[in-house]
């Protein structure tokens, strides 16, 4: 049976920087994953921002992560070539008595030590975001916000993890844990086991099952559904700078964020979900979404919305819940964790493994760690000498199999060989059906390129793993 | 990075872009067509059923056939083709028009032309583009892709199959679906009428017993990891009949909710889109807002008939050639819709000219008469047995129709 020091289970946004980090020590560790890939979770369907570190006060932990996360960014960016941008971040009140809560955030930000942050007049609103309602009275500026890929972020880590010895087990859906002498032993749904000294649960929305599973603390992850609408990047409404509205007691409102990649959502909204499987988007939400979306900007347009699609927030109280377990040995809770989980991961993955090293973990740094991550050029991304070059080393990249969003085969080839087996995993690593045509034109090439590299069949091609087959015959 | 210069640069290898490109090297000018396939043909090469040509070659053609007469007379005349080439940015630089493209074999090509034919065709509308709610699982497809999958893949996409949108691709991937052993349950139309062809309907959903149901909106569609079924609900009188919603168990969606011309390559070009179209502003000459940048077929607007794409492509073609040979229309007059007209094209009249112009109603009628007024007063007129939004409606306007026509002079065209 596979030994590991650390078991990480759950491989989204906090499991692979959790596990990142680790691999810069001398341990063996594992990252298990229910599904066919990683970030599939809450990860994958997010608002994808770096938070301006003024929405909660640094009392709380969460916002001493997201403060210490969101100076991360800069650096992994560099190592983990993920798209990512400080492109800025407005609060617009459109009332004046919304003056006073901006008045609230930027108190709280300049007490959390928020650099660059500033309180706006109506005229300079309009400036910085000429697109925004003509009827804003003022607001806040953070200037050190952020916009970034969320999928693009995990998947990077993973690989980063992976490049320095992580093991990463994707369809191990851990179902049974028992203490064996100083191990858990752990093991899936279908039957694997591993052994493991120490494990991290950042399970997101099944924190609770996994505590459970390991007699750990009792509580219940409840759901919280948010969906959103994405735009297509030809839209005249794309502001430069993403824009809060002044945030209510339950969320931080419906915003409207110029994606890093080039294109714009609206959302999220925030509603009890029915279960953890519940990702259905539903037609009063959605019209909530473009009501609120277009008190901000306006100029927002149906006939720009290029999908919709909900995400669930693994809720639990108020603040994250993140600490060594009090009744399971060698057990480390990672739960709770919604916004601003992502602008805070890189930050939880230093402070779990304090949390392990206080449990007793023995940390070695490794001389030979490499943070860098090999950087697979993007045919949209490069002008036409410098495509020309890759044509020349590569004809694969001469080949645009994604129009919408400018994606060459070699682009695909790279997901494949990467580890990104299904439709999904393609489109979040390389954004092929991700563009306006939602995969009409590309689909069917894929699947081409797909079962050249990997040898399968037709029927084993799948959106997302499990039954999700996309061809159900052939003639 | 290899430069190339020709007289004109068709970007579109469709039928479209093969008559185009017909017509400039039939009147002697250089011309190359840029196809991102690896074939030429478009969308014409998985619509394997027939119905193609009744009016260009008075016979019925498959799609494959049709466009193999076009590739045939291109072959015939040695026009210079660059498949797998995707072309990636269109531009102004000193008086030419810059046309950056890429391919496996050439890598990156900058081609200069004095003209541009704008061939490219259109897209389908998705689930996306109609804000329809629910899961996200495998097993919703736009009919177009359900097509290539089926005809030139060889892959069923599933078995149980219901049909949104009543558009032509749809009722064709209805029987064709059928044929290849598939239970197609209904085609859910959210208009009061058909959105494809009268034909269509007749051939392939009456003839296999396949519901229509009009007035008709899906409402959710639901499954985890595959479509597990679709939520009905009835509109009466513009209301939703929740209460009367329905359920259809189904593991495959298909979506024919309309087509939208590709335009993102003109739009970053700055050539200016019709809103009613998503096609491109063009005059009498079919020419764009960039003078030496005409379009044709659907990118320019959705036809019903390539029969259409091709006469109007021929047109293209010609006027460019006259372009380069430096012919200017002396004078236009402006055309608009009048009353029940969803749009005209062009958009301006050449009074020197026959121009035949095409135009869509807003509305199906019986006995309706499609009236040329100019500056109000009725030049021509044409009666029609029957109209509806799906039928594309033709005539010609030529010089002894507009001879009154003076400085300021417009012409309307009417539907009553």
């Amino acid at each position: 049976m596979e030994q590991f020091d650390v078991a990480i289970i759950g491989a989204g946004v906090c499991g692979a920087n959790i596990a990142r980090k680790l691999s810069q020590y001398e341990l063996d560790v594992a990252l298990l994953e229910r599904e066919i890939d990683v970030s599939l979770g809450t990860s994958k369907a997010n608002s994808g921002i770096v938070h301006g570190g003024f929405h909660d006060h640094i009392s709380t932990l969460k916002a001493r992560l997201e403060l210490q996360g969101a100076l991360m960014f800069d650096r992994l960016h560099e190592e983990l070539d993920f798209p990512f941008e400080r492109c800025g971040i407005l609060v617009a009140a459109l009332h004046e008595d919304e003056m006073h809560a901006i008045e609230q955030l930027y108190l709280q930000g300049v007490d959390n030590g928020v650099i660059g942050i500033e309180m706006c007049s109506r005229e300079r609103m309009l400036e910085l975001e000429p697109k925004l309602n003509p009827d804003v009275v003022g607001g806040l500026y953070a200037p050190s916000g952020g916009i970034l890929e969320p999928y693009r972020f995990v998947f990077s880590l993973v690989e980063s993890a992976k490049k320095n010895g992580v093991r990463v087990k994707t369809e191990f859906e851990v179902s049974v844990a028992e203490r064996e002498g100083d191990y858990w032993r752990i093991r899936s749904t279908s039957g694997q086991e591993i052994r493991a000294r120490y494990v991290v649960n950042s399970a997101g929305l099944h924190a609770d099952s996994i505590s459970a599973a390991f007699g750990a603390e009792r509580f219940e992850i409840a759901p919280r559904k948010g969906e959103y609408y994405l735009l297509d990047r030809m839209t005249k409404s794309k502001p430069s700078r993403v824009i809060f509205p002044v945030p209510t007691e339950v969320s931080k409102g419906i915003l409207v964020i110029p994606t890093v990649e080039g294109t714009v959502l609206i959302g999220p909204t925030a509603s009890p979900a029915q279960g953890k499987e519940d990702f259905a988007t539903t037609r009063d939400q959605l019209e909530h979404i473009l009501h609120s979306a277009r008190m901000m900007v306006p100029s927002i347009s149906e006939s720009d919305v290029i999908t919709s699609f909900a995400g669930l927030r693994a809720s639990y109280g108020s603040d994250f819940y993140i600490k060594l377990s009090d009744k399971a040995p060698a057990f480390v809770q990672v739960a709770g964790i919604q916004s601003p989980g992502l602008t805070a991961s890189p930050a939880i993955g230093d402070y779990v493994k304090d949390l392990l090293k206080k449990a007793g973990l023995r940390l070695v740094e490794k001389s030979e760690w490499d943070p860098y991550v090999h950087k697979v050029p993007r045919a949209r991304d490069a002008d036409p000498y410098a495509l020309d070059g890759l044509v020349a080393k590569d004809p694969a990249y001469g080949d645009i199999v994604c129009r919408c969003e400018r994606v060459s085969e070699a682009e695909i080839v790279a997901a494949i060989r990467a580890g990104h087996t299904t439709l999904d995993g393609i489109k979040y690593y390389t954004r092929a059906q991700m563009g306006r045509c939602q995969g009409g034109f590309c689909t069917y090439k894929i699947i081409r390129i797909l079962m050249r590299e990997t040898g399968m069949s037709f029927d084993e091609v799948t959106k997302r793993g499990g039954d999700s087959t996309v061809l159900r015959g052939s003639l | 990075m290899k430069q190339l210069n020709y007289d004109a640069v068709v970007i579109g290898g469709g039928a479209a872009g093969m008559a185009a490109a017909i017509e400039l090297d039939a009147r002697g000018h250089s011309v190359l067509i840029l196809e991102r396939e690896d074939t030429l043909g478009g969308i014409l090469m998985q619509c394997i059923h027939n119905g193609f040509g009744l009016i260009e070659f008075n016979e019925e053609l498959t799609g494959p056939e049709f466009a193999q007469r076009f590739e045939a007379q291109a072959r015939e005349k040695n026009i210079e083709t660059s498949l797998n080439t995707t072309v990636l940015e269109l531009r102004e630089e000193n008086g030419f028009k810059a046309v950056y493209c890429v391919s496996p074999a050439e890598g990156m090509m900058r081609i200069e032309a004095r003209a541009v034919v704008l061939a490219m065709g259109c897209r389908e509308r998705n689930r996306g583009n109609i804000r329809i709610p629910g899961t996200r699982p495998a097993g919703v497809y736009t009919a177009g892709l359900a097509q290539r999958l089926v005809n030139i893949e060889g892959y069923i996409p599933g078995k149980d199959v219901v049909i949104i949108g009543s558009g032509d691709i749809g009722l064709i991937m209805a029987r064709r679906m059928t044929w290849s052993g598939c239970k197609v349950h209904a085609v859910i139309e959210i208009l009061p009428y058909p959105s494809g062809l009268t034909r269509n309907i007749v051939q392939c959903l009456n003839d296999f017993n396949i519901p229509l149901y009009l007035s008709h909106l899906v409402t959710d569609i639901y499954g985890k990891d595959r479509v597990e079924g679709i939520e009905v609900t009835p509109i009466e009188s513009g209301a939703l009949m929740r209460e009367k919603a329905f359920k259809i168990p189904c593991d495959t969606v298909l979506l024919s909710v309309g087509l939208v011309p590709e335009n993102e390559l003109s739009r970053n070009a700055g050539i200016e889109i019709q809103p009613t179209t998503n096609g491109p502003w063009v005059d009498s000459a079919l020419m764009t807002t960039m003078p030496g940048v005409f379009a044709c077929g659907n990118v320019l607007h959705v036809h019903d008939l390539v029969d259409y794409v091709v006469e109007e492509a021929r047109r293209a073609g010609a006027n460019a050639a006259a372009w380069l040979s430096g012919y200017r229309p002396a004078r236009e007059i402006r055309l608009k819709t009048g009353a029940n007209i969803r749009y005209v094209m062009p958009m301006r009249l050449n009074p020197e000219r026959e121009n035949r112009v095409y135009m869509r109603s807003l509305v199906v009628k019986n006995d309706a008469r499609l009236e040329v007024r100019l500056d109000g007063a009725v030049v021509k007129s044409r009666k029609l047995a029957h109209v509806q939004p799906s039928e594309m409606l033709s005539l010609t306007i030529g010089p002894t129709d507009v001879a009154a026509a003076g400085r300021d002079s417009v012409i309307e065209i009417a539907l009553v």
